[in-house]
């Protein structure tokens, strides 16, 4: 290669690598800010801050849907399979909100730790089966110990 | 090897080379894509939590796909802009620019039609969402900073070295999903493993994926084609093409 074309490719590198690793370093830095959410551990542990606006994200505990019979008012956990946090919502919940699907949800944590949501957003998992496919899976599971099935939703899908 | 990547440079061999094969990728791009969309859209299976809506993918992973490869080889082009000086490089960046912006703005919509329904919401400031938008920009600045300045050369020069420092941003659009905690899901598609899907999604999924890499081809074939032409105008063998193209 010619020299000069050698010391340009040289620079061209160093030009690269020190802003990779300039944008690595901020976004290290600046990592809390972007998580999108904080999860149940992190709640639990006190890390999250109470009475500002936040975003807690998780699993919907399954059993632990409870709605008002005459508003619509919502209760439910949000679990990480460590730790879980009461979370309460009144208003419309997305289509694919269900116990055992992941959920994130804004709002402010009060000072008994429960979680005052405003606005709870579905979370989907980049899992995609067909309708049938998902019954047989249903089926099948059913047989075997609860537990299990747990672990292994845990596992494959990120909430 | 050399030989050959000199020949590269130049825009006549380019031109006849690209006229030659711009048939076939416009056939094969038209066939994977149709195939792949058709298929995808009315005849692959519903999801079983999504229902149909899910169907936006057929649409959604190919663009995305292409809005960071296209940036990917628009990088390699700016390093032999930068280090060789070659005008070809600079004519593929300057033409597939505007291509890798509408396919980036192309997912970022259909992501947020899909993202109400399934979210909730149009649109939410997660690293995966930003940094994508920030790829958005990243096209439209290389884009403008081109139509700024007015000789060629400086031009070219410029653009390589914003495109380059902006390819940072690829390893953060495809890992943003790993490293934080964002609303979007992680991907499908992984290198490494067997896609979380069954054969009859991945497959048509595959096929138009793979249509919209050669309709890209082609499209960057047709837009380098006209700019070489722009820029070479006063050459011979543009005149003589031109004079035989009268007759």
């Amino acid at each position: 290669m010619h020299p000069i074309r050698k010391k340009r490719l040289t620079i061209v590198l160093f030009l690269v690598a020190g802003i990779a690793i300039a944008v690595g370093l901020t976004t290290y830095a600046l990592r809390q800010n972007i998580n999108l959410f904080y999860d149940p551990t992190e709640i639990a542990a006190g890390n999250a801050p109470v009475d500002v606006r936040i975003r807690a994200g998780g699993m919907v505990e399954e059993g632990s849907v409870a709605r008002d019979a005459d508003s619509l008012l919502v209760s439910f956990r949000v679990t990480d399979f460590s730790a879980s946090v009461p979370v309460q919502y009144e208003g419309i919940l997305p289509d694919l909100f269900a116990e055992g699907q992941g959920v994130v949800a804004m709002g402010r944590l009060n000072d008994q730790g429960v979680f005052v949501a405003d606005q709870v957003l579905a979370k989907h998992d980049e899992n995609y089966m067909p309708p049938e496919v998902a019954e047989a899976l249903e089926r099948s599971s059913k047989g075997q110990h609860k537990s299990a099935d747990v672990e292994k939703a845990a596992e494959t899908t990120a909430y | 090897m050399w030989q050959f990547f000199h020949k590269l440079g130049s825009p006549k061999w380019f031109f006849g080379i690209a006229t030659r094969f711009m048939p076939w990728l416009l056939a094969a791009g038209a066939i994977l894509l149709m195939a792949g969309v058709v298929w995808g859209l009315a005849f692959a299976p519903k999801d079983y939590l999504q229902g149909n809506s899910y169907r936006i993918i057929f649409i959604h992973v190919p663009t995305a796909f292409l809005a960071q490869s296209i940036y990917i080889m628009m990088a390699f082009a700016a390093v032999v802009t930068l280090v060789w000086r070659m005008k070809l490089a600079d004519v593929f960046v300057k033409s597939v620019a505007p291509v890798g912006l509408i396919f980036t703005f192309l997912s970022l919509f259909t992501g947020a039609v899909w993202g109400k329904p399934t979210w909730g919401t149009w649109w939410v400031w997660d690293a995966r969402l930003t940094s994508m938008l920030i790829l958005l920009f990243l096209y439209g600045g290389a884009i403008a900073l081109d139509r700024a300045i007015n000789d060629e050369k400086s031009a070219a020069r410029a653009v390589a070295v914003l495109v380059l420092v902006g390819v940072v941003n690829i390893p953060i659009i495809q890992y943003s999903v790993e490293w934080w905690n964002t609303l979007h899901q992680p991907s499908t598609f992984k290198l490494t493993e067997k896609p979380s899907m069954p054969a009859e999604m991945w497959v048509p999924l595959l096929l138009s994926v793979l249509g919209l890499y050669c309709l890209f081809g082609w499209l960057a074939c047709v837009r380098m084609k006209t700019e070489i032409l722009m820029r070479e105008q006063k050459t011979r063998w543009v005149r003589e093409l031109i004079m035989a193209e009268r007759g």
